[in-house]
């Protein structure tokens, strides 16, 4: 296997994008950083640009707003790259599958960029850290 | 003539979880104009419950805000009550009580951690987070989630506490007690977090009105409005405590007001677990009638407000919510303008926004001459270099 | 419910401009006013009596738009709504922002999800809906067609 992609299984260094959440997903990402957590013990470490990420940690409806937003993080993010979507929101829309503001599915607005992207899903409203945790290390497991 | 330089911020940057674009106009090193612009966030959360029933209005009115996710739907539910116009079951009240001021302590925390964070004091994140999660922990006990819930119903609550549980909340308080004054101790006395944030962000009194300011923006500019004691719902007026006002409006008084509030919730907790009484926990309302009305709660962040039409069928004509932060965030064309860059950061998160409370957007005002670009991770730099300066002052 | 003392102050300050004072619940006031009147009052509330201000309500019924102002008498533990109507296809009114600076953002709001003209709102343009929504159609009417945003 390739350095980078050694790299990004060993040590994988995210970025969270919130794409219309209400904070619970977005809240929780951030607490793995904390002692209890501590996903630093795993390598994994938050960073605050994209170009710096192996993966992004998305979460949200995907709002008509946000969308070419996401897109553009995705295009700066260097491959290979997973994108985790995280919540429920961000997977079908959860209770707001039919809001007016919403544009769609996350994994299909980067599809319109990216046809081959890889995507991870971690369901949950929100889903807990200790099951974020363990959807990053089975992804990482299968790459 | 003088230069002005634009400097973008956002719209995504770490810590501050939503998405949001604030565009700063700067001259030299001083902030003279600012916009906010969101959108990013708007869900449509009120067209959403003119499709639920009274029941299942509880589940996505929670889902406004994850920090403020036990005072939105109790807004709400208080509305309906109102229309309805019977009396709640007092256990139900105390339940109430217990689960909210828990969610004010840990959302508490959160802030301090964050602010901690902007400045430059990681220990300082790491402790308030770390002991955030024992109160999530006690709300898992109680309700079966650490956010989200949905304890509240119309007419009462969902779920009971066993007396283990109780118990359970008595002991974490007690143990919780004692970091949370420490933490407090360690803001208010420390000599550098003084200097770093005393004078910084004011927001004037008057400014606080005519804004409509709320929570502990407003109460640490002097003015002394808390829904728990001027409209008193729950069992708020069944305990003793005290609510925490300050005159000078900076970031730290904003701190100071947070954290003693912390403390006051602990004793609340503690009152409504040992008094609370016997009894059921649900009022059982059938129809919901024709009718309207207003509910607020007094949400960590401050006052949120809801109002709810029922035309006598079985969902919402009408639901509005005004978050806390809504009125909040605007405060910063007043706290923001004057101030040096290095301190818009800390003056920013001082207010504690919600953006998915807020979903709003400001135009863009066009720049004069000059253009220079920094992100928001430049400014918690600059906002950590200003911390680092004034600790070698005071080693030296 | 009888009328509570605030409610009879009101009453008497108000005069003939309050078509209509009910307290439908707990700690509630609705005063039905005309749009007309919505100007003075608000500023007889917040500059006169010192009411605090909370927020405005766009609500849809049929043939118009109503427009609920809410303000709270902390003092008074009463929440005090004034309640109004303007008729459709084009409501419009006299904005508040320019007695109460709170108010910019919330008639922003009204004006984007139910069409509402603010007159002499200072800034009255797009605060809350994505940059490429269409012109001229208001999520919150009861009409509202959902449309395919890929479309």
């Amino acid at each position: 296997m390739g350095f980078t992609r050694w790299g990004l299984k060993r040590s994988p260094w995210v970025y969270h994008v919130n794409t219309g959440a209400c904070n619970n997903c977005d809240i929780e990402i951030a607490d793995l950083l904390t002692p209890r957590f501590d996903v630093e013990r795993f390598g994994i470490q938050l960073v605050g640009t994209p170009k710096h990420a192996d993966a992004l940690l998305v979460t949200g409806i995907c709002t008509r707003q946000c969308r070419p937003r996401l897109q553009e993080v995705y295009r700066q993010t260097p491959k290979p790259c997973v994108v985790f979507v995280i919540g429920v929101c961000a997977l079908t829309g959860g209770i707001f599958h039919d809001a007016y503001h919403r544009w769609g599915r996350v994994d299909d607005a980067i599809r319109e960029v990216d046809p081959n992207a890889i995507f991870a899903y971690i369901p949950g409203c929100p889903p807990k850290p200790e099951a974020m945790i363990l959807g990053v290390k089975k992804a990482l497991a299968m790459l | 003539m003088s230069h002005r330089t634009l400097i973008p911020i956002g719209p995504y940057h770490p810590l501050q979880e939503e998405a949001e674009f604030f565009q700063l106009y700067v001259e030299g090193e001083t902030v003279v104009d600012m916009d906010v612009r969101i959108s990013y966030n708007h869900r449509g959360i009120e067209k959403l419950c003119e499709s639920k029933t009274w029941d299942q209005l509880t589940f996505a009115v929670e889902r406004v805000c994850g920090i403020c996710s036990a005072s939105h739907p109790l807004a709400s539910v208080q509305a309906v009550e109102a229309i309805v116009g019977e009396p709640i079951p007092e256990r139900a009240l105390y339940l109430r009580t217990i689960v909210n001021e828990l969610e004010r302590i840990h959302s508490h925390m959160l802030w301090l951690g964050l602010a901690g964070h902007f400045i430059g004091y990681n220990t300082v994140f790491m402790w308030a987070w770390r002991y955030r999660e024992p109160i999530l922990d006690l709300l898992e006990l109680v309700t079966g989630s650490r956010i989200n819930y949905a304890n509240v119903k119309v007419g009462g609550v969902r779920m009971d506490m066993t007396p283990e549980q109780l118990a359970a909340v008595q002991k974490g308080m007690d143990e919780v007690k004692g970091p949370i004054e420490m933490l407090t101790k360690a803001v208010l006395d420390d000599p550098v977090l003084h200097a770093r944030l005393k004078g910084v962000g004011v927001l004037k009194k008057e400014d606080a009105r005519k804004l409509a300011c709320v929570g502990p923006n407003a109460r640490a500019s002097g003015i002394p409005h808390d829904t728990r004691r001027t409209d008193p719902y729950a069992a708020y007026d069944r305990v003793d405590w005290n609510v925490i006002v300050r005159e000078e409006g900076d970031v730290f008084s904003k701190a100071v007001v947070r954290c003693l509030e912390a403390l006051e919730s602990i004793k609340i907790v503690k009152q409504a677990a040992r008094d609370i009484p016997g009894g059921p926990i649900d009022a059982d309302f059938r129809e919901i009638p024709e009718g309207e009305a207003c509910g607020h709660v007094e949400a960590p962040r401050g006052e949120t407000f809801h109002y709810i039409r029922s035309d006598g069928t079985n969902r919402p004509y009408r639901l509005k919510i005004r978050a806390p932060s809504y009125v909040n965030v605007p405060s910063f064309k007043a706290t923001c303008i004057g101030q040096p860059i290095s301190d818009v950061c800390i003056t920013l998160a001082a207010v504690d926004p919600c953006y998915s409370c807020t979903e709003r957007m400001a135009v863009v005002v066009d720049a004069a001459s000059g253009k220079r670009t920094m992100n928001f991770e430049d400014l918690v730099r600059l906002s950590r270099e200003k911390t680092r300066k004034l600790l070698r002052n005071f080693k030296g | 419910m009888s009328e509570t003392e605030l409610a009879g102050e009101l009453r008497t300050m108000l005069g003939e401009a309050a078509l209509e004072i009910r307290q439908p619940a707990r700690n509630n006031i609705f005063i039905t006013v005309k749009p007309e009147d919505v100007h003075g009052i608000v500023k007889t509330l917040w500059e006169g009596r010192g009411a605090r201000f909370a927020t405005v309500t766009g609500v849809d019924v049929t043939g118009g738009i109503e427009l609920l102002y809410h303000f709270v008498f902390d003092e008074r533990h009463a929440i005090v709504t004034l309640k109004t109507r303007v008729a459709k296809p084009f409501p419009e009114i006299e904005s508040i922002t320019p007695i109460i600076p709170a108010a910019e953002w919330i008639e922003r709001e009204v004006h984007d999800l139910l069409g509402v003209k603010f007159r002499n709102h200072p800034r009255l343009e797009r605060l809350i809906l994505s940059d490429d929504w269409p012109d001229g159609v208001y999520p919150l009417r009861k009409d509202y067609e959902p449309k395919d945003p890929n479309a």
